[in-house]
């Protein structure tokens, strides 16, 4: 008995050492490490209102907003600041711009957002096909440029992500209230119409932080997907809430290794890590109905 | 301020609406609408669709404005905290995809009650279960109320409303989407409400049953058509301002929403 156990013990640590390595190897370049957490920050924030984007059918609108900070990024390059100041007052901006628009005329949502985003997204191209001698590549701006994470950017990403759980932990029943049954929220005396405004200023810095990791066109996929996968998974609000979360950390993370192993381009790599999720999730679904 | 005070003192009526007029734009949704309705009352609210039920039920809670008038909940004005009034939704007005349980809605209505741990959602409270009991839901607890029938979910929401401490409740079209067995479910629930005290405000498209089922009929068509006994308010000439001639009335009752759409 005891020679089979110390025999399996060997087995175990010999298969765990290269598990373990390919686990630590890429930990020894501090970029790599900045980019490991600086992703998974954002696989933590990005589902943390997914949840509700997704219960709420704001795709759409997110996506839009990710593409509408153009101007504010490539501006804040311009001038040499860093773009996540350029691009979170634009954000919001636009934000409190879509609920103005859809609250004031008769165009719908999907339209008046449609028009913000083709606006903007193109302003934004052309400053950088105009100025020159900007820093940064389109390709950085729409697919993400995580490896390039600096440590005041892992701090401001460490940092947001705190300052959004306390957000989401003192204002969580509310936003669900004004998401599910709006005048009924207005009814017991919420203030239903700023905590919508909340929720889409809180909805655009995770855009604009998550930016940096996955890029501009893939923000919605990482904002979406995980809590479209744990919604297929489990049933209860608060269960979705969680999973996704958990969905999102593993994106971050298996999408950057693969990346890091398979010298592909990260973004994309977080991105379609989170639909491989999804897939799961979905023939789960198909098999177990 | 000092006819607020006045007010307070001699509330008798847990409704009281005086020369109520709301406008859409040109269009006077609401005109001169003036009545009264006592503590404990069932009162059902009948009128053409477009005849201001579900406007006036707004201005009731205070999510409508009124051009004119004043309209008084327990003596206060609707928006203050002792008005103590809830409303259950047209289910329209509610985005269904959320997946929450019936305790996750029923929850919600301790919202803004209490201390201020309450009031943020971070205490339970007895109230939810008591709430849920007495809307016979208990055992479908931890059900999401998006695949509940139309009137477990009315019942979730009257059990939210219960949560919310009010003493006045009011359903929009309550019944739309109720098949008729759940209806006398729905029914009892609430006549058991009223004995305790709850003055209810119903809404709905459904004339046959109402002398069986309500205290008071209110007729509305954008004024008060009448407001009575239901044996004694419909007269020709009420059914008349209210739905125009009789053969309007039954082209109305045909394409009626009253009835089951589940």
């Amino acid at each position: 008995m005891d020679l089979t156990n110390s025999c399996l013990q060997i087995i175990e640590l010999e298969h765990m050492g290269p598990m373990i390595d390919i686990f630590l190897e890429p930990l020894q370049y501090s970029f790599m490490v900045r980019a490991l957490i600086a992703s998974v920050m954002v696989g933590i924030m990005c589902p943390l209102l997914g949840a509700f984007v997704i219960n709420r059918e704001m795709g759409f609108m997110s996506d839009a907003l990710a593409h509408a900070v153009m101007p504010g990024m490539v501006a804040a390059y311009a001038i040499g600041i860093s773009p996540l100041f350029g691009a979170a007052p634009n954000a919001i901006l636009v934000a409190l711009l879509i609920g103005y628009l859809v609250r004031k005329t008769n165009v719908s949502t999907d339209t008046s957002v449609g028009i913000l985003f083709a606006t903007l997204f193109s302003v934004g191209m052309l400053v950088v096909y105009l100025a020159g001698g900007i820093s940064i590549s389109i390709e950085e701006i729409l697919l993400g440029q995580v490896l390039s994470t600096s440590s005041s950017d892992v701090y401001l990403t460490v940092s947001a992500t705190a300052i959004l759980s306390v957000f989401m932990l003192v204002f969580y029943k509310r936003f669900i209230f004004v998401g599910f049954d709006f005048q009924g929220a207005v009814v017991s005396g919420l203030q239903a119409q700023k905590l919508d405004y909340l929720m889409l200023v809180l909805i655009s810095v995770v855009i604009v932080l998550a930016l940096q990791v996955v890029g501009v066109i893939l923000v919605v996929g990482m904002l979406i997907t995980p809590a479209a996968a744990a919604s297929l998974i489990v049933n209860k609000f608060d269960n979705v809430v969680i999973l996704a979360i958990v969905f999102g950390i593993i994106s971050a993370l298996g999408g950057l290794y693969l990346s890091y192993y398979l010298n592909l381009p990260s973004g994309p790599s977080i991105a379609l890590f989170s639909s491989g999720i999804f897939g799961i999730g979905f023939v789960k679904k198909i098999l177990y109905r | 301020m000092s006819t607020q005070a006045i007010k307070k003192e001699k509330s008798e009526w847990a409704i009281e609406c005086r020369d109520v007029c709301v406008e859409f734009g040109n269009l006077l949704v609401l005109d001169d609408v003036t009545f009264s309705v006592g503590r404990g009352v069932f009162t059902a609210v009948v009128g053409p669709n477009g005849g201001g039920k579900s406007t006036l039920f707004n201005a009731l809670v205070g999510v409508q404005n009124i051009a004119h008038g004043d309209i008084w909940i327990n003596g206060v004005r609707p928006n203050e905290s002792g008005a103590r009034i809830s409303y259950v939704p047209q289910r329209e007005l509610v985005n269904w995809r959320f997946p929450l349980t019936v305790k996750d809605v029923v929850a919600l209505g301790l919202l803004n009650n209490g201390s201020l741990l309450q009031k943020f959602g971070f205490t339970d409270s007895p109230l939810v279960e008591e709430s849920i009991r007495k809307v016979d839901m208990w055992e479908g607890r931890d059900q999401l109320v998006k695949n509940l029938s139309g009137g477990q979910r009315q019942r979730t929401f009257i059990a939210r409303a219960l949560a919310q401490e009010s003493d006045i409740l009011l359903l929009d079209e309550a019944f739309s989407g109720v098949d008729v067995a759940s209806q006398h479910g729905l029914m009892e629930v609430l006549k058991d409400l009223r004995d305790e005290g709850t003055t209810i405000l119903l809404s709905t498209h459904d004339l046959n049953t109402l002398a069986d089922r309500f205290d008071e009929v209110i007729c509305l068509n954008r004024h008060i058509c009448a407001h009575g006994h239901a044996d004694s308010v419909f007269t020709e000439d009420v059914l008349t301002e209210l739905y125009g001639s009789h053969e309007l009335m039954f082209a109305d009752h045909r394409i009626g929403t009253h009835g089951s759409h589940d």
